[in-house]
């Protein structure tokens, strides 16, 4: 199990915004009446969103009202799925992929690329506070390895020179390019595709 | 090698497009009334017949799940769930599918609604794909544009509903159970079994579950015929299957090919070979993470189904093979698998809980050379203590992969690690708060 706090310095209160809460009402439409509770995980990361990429607890007791559900249910799935960031984790967040696919093909040289660029340690914010970086689990992505995400998008097939050049990139304030990084088209055999050739060639 | 043509995943590589008109151009959505006006009893017996297994990582018979549906709809609605959870180490197939064949996944989700009586189907994908997951809400979105979702789909006179549930990045969400509490807004802690889902699953409600590569071959088969899918591979093990080959192989990647492939043909043809070459490959995990390794010896002749790998006391699993040279660690390698089954644990069963924790920091040490002589066999009962005694099958999960390499590679383990027995050395071990029960005397 993975240990998870909130943080110390918390908002005293939290509203959804117009467009939070429309896409709220979208979420609740997808469930059977008096099954809302369902829409709770959508509704965290609708929170998360809004709030610069992690969830105060006010935002809990705000979607607790919301979805009429004690404050307890909702913490415990705040605080369950690691997709929830419970602290302030900075514009980008870059999580690198560090399993054992990832690790043998060179998942710590992107580690420390991260250390190099953006914090010495894991979850701690850049200076300029845009961004942080930590490592994660296998992020299904394994015949790219080794790879990272950052905010929704998977940058692939790295190493640490093309590592350090997209977080050169994104501590500018631009969004590289996701995908891969040897320019393979997504999960071929690069160079050596011997299957659906008609395809490839029409 | 496979032929071309009995490929399922023509776009598996995304040489056209994933809209509804290239994919119609591939077959799918053609004629879906016509194979819904066969019945339900002529499509679950034609998958039967098919001899198709899941492709989540169990490998159980669909056509058998599906008839466990209730004959009749009760009280209750049926449920039509579809596991995209995708979080086993090594699996990176179903996010294709998602990306590059979503009309084969949402046209399989209509003809398996239509086969158990579910009018709401909801797809769960792992948080991570979000990205991909919005490429498959696109194609949702086209579909009920295009009358192939919603009331009378497709002209089949079956009214459904797809939606789209995001977890939040929790690999025992794929464990179906766990699945069902998440969408229903709770911890994805699994639930024992029985009961099973089929009769009581989601909201109390009877509730089929396939994975996302499981229910996308469904179409085809029902195309192109039984026959034709059970002609392929062998007897229980039929069809087609994506490979994902990751690791230490020149070119990974994903391909569809026939079951029972020799491993060695997959590794050697499509992945472009062992870095190093063949003689320098030290194991292969084969089935995802969860699934023990094999060493190189019995790979030369390894055939990649169900059946063989469970000869070789491993699984094929979600077919997710990872390819461990002889430049690698492998104490190591398994260290980090140990840490994550230790970082993913749901922490409902204390042997799950305690136990992954410990074969982590014990494979930590041993990678280190830092354990005693006694500790080798020590790990090997830990294994023992959690596989068959928690809710869920990550218990297996967890302690196969160990249970592996203490059956190929001890000789390795004990090469590093000689120290003396604790008691002896008295060596002050903090986490071992019971060390006097190691010595035999006092046990
Ligand atoms: C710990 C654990 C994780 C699992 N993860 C997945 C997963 O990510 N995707 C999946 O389809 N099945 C997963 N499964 C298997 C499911 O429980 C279930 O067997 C499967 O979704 C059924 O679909 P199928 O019959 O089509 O294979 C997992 C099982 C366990 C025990
Ligand atoms: S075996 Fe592990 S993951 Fe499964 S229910 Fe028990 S503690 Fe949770
Ligand atoms: S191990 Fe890194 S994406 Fe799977």
């Amino acid at each position: 199990m993975s240990l998870r706090r909130p943080a110390k310095d918390q908002p005293e209160s939290f509203e959804f915004n117009a467009s939070s809460l429309e896409a709220a009402n979208v979420i609740l439409a997808k469930y059977p009446e008096g099954k809302q509770q369902s829409a709770v995980m959508a509704l965290l990361y609708i929170a998360q969103k809004q709030n610069n990429n992690w969830i105060p607890l006010a935002a809990m007791k705000y979607i607790a009202k919301f979805l009429d559900m004690p404050y307890i249910k909702v913490y415990e799935v705040a605080t369950f799925y690691t997709m929830y960031n419970l602290a302030p984790v900075g514009k980008y967040f870059v999580q690198v992929c560090t399993t054992t696919p990832c690790m043998i093909r060179g998942a710590n040289q992107l580690v420390e690329a991260c250390k190099e660029k953006i914090s010495e340690n894991e979850c701690e914010l850049s200076n300029d506070k845009s961004c942080s970086w930590m490592e994660v689990e296998c992020l299904g992505a394994c015949v790219n390895a080794p790879m990272m995400q950052i905010n929704d998008d998977y940058y692939e097939d790295l190493d640490k020179q093309k590592t350090l050049d997209i977080l050169d990139k994104i501590l500018n304030g631009e969004t590289p390019k996701p995908g891969s990084y040897r320019g393979r088209v997504n999960n071929e055999p690069e160079n050596n595709r011997k299957t659906l050739m008609d395809l490839k060639n029409a | 090698m496979l032929k071309d043509q009995d490929r399922i995943f023509q776009n598996l590589y995304n040489d056209k497009g994933s809209d509804v008109s290239s994919s119609q151009e591939r077959g799918d959505w053609v004629n879906t009334k016509e194979i819904t006006d066969k019945g339900r009893d002529w499509i679950i017996n034609e998958i039967k017949e098919s001899q198709l297994r899941g492709r989540g990582g169990a490998g159980f018979p669909t056509g058998l799940k599906w008839s466990f549906a209730p004959k009749e709809v009760g009280s209750r609605p049926h449920y039509l769930v579809i596991n995209g959870d995708e979080s086993e180490p090594g699996t990176c197939k179903d996010r294709d599918i998602l990306r590059f064949e979503p009309h084969k996944l949402i046209e399989g989700c209509l003809i398996a609604s239509y086969a158990v009586q579910a009018h709401v189907c909801y797809i769960y994908i792992r948080g991570e794909y979000f990205v991909d997951g919005q490429k498959l809400q696109a194609a949702i979105d086209e579909a009920y544009e295009k009358k192939l979702l919603g009331k009378n789909a497709a002209g089949t006179g079956w009214d459904l509903d797809i939606y789209i549930h995001y977890g939040a990045g929790a690999y025992i969400c794929g464990e179906e159970t766990a699945l069902l509490e998440s969408l229903e807004g709770k911890k994805g802690q699994p639930r024992l079994k029985p009961p099973f889902p089929a009769l009581i699953g989601l909201y109390g409600c009877p509730t089929i579950i396939n994975n996302v590569e499981t229910i996308a071959v469904v179409p085809t088969i029902l195309r192109r015929g039984a026959k034709w899918f059970a002609s392929l591979g062998r007897e229980k093990n039929t069809g087609t299957k994506i490979f994902c080959i990751s690791g230490n192989v020149n070119n990974p990647c994903n391909v569809e090919e026939e079951m029972s492939i020799p491993l060695k043909e997959l590794i050697e043809v499509h992945a472009g070979g062992v870095i190093g070459g063949w003689e320098n490959l030290q194991a292969v995990i084969p089935g995802g993470s969860s699934m023990p390794l094999i060493p190189k010896e019995r790979c030369e002749t390894l055939k990649m189904d169900f059946d063989a790998c469970v000869e070789e006391k491993s699984g094929l699993g979600t077919a997710g093979i990872v390819v461990i040279n002889k430049d690698q660690d492998i104490i190591k390698c398994m260290a980090r698998i140990a840490r994550f089954y230790k970082h993913e644990s749901c922490g409902q069963c204390t042997p799950c809980r305690e136990g992954s924790g410990w074969m982590w920091r014990m494979l930590e040490r041993m990678a280190k050379g830092d354990a005693t002589k006694d500790e080798v066999d020590m790990l090997g009962d830990v294994t023992n203590q959690i596989a068959g005694h928690t809710i869920c099958a990550f218990g297996e999960g967890s302690s196969w992969p160990v249970q592996g390499l203490l059956r190929h590679f001890k000789k390795e383990i004990e090469k590093r690690n000689n120290l003396d027995p604790i008691v002896q050395k008295k060596n002050n071990i903090p986490y071992l708060v019971d060390q006097h029960l190691l010595d035999k005397k006092n046990a």
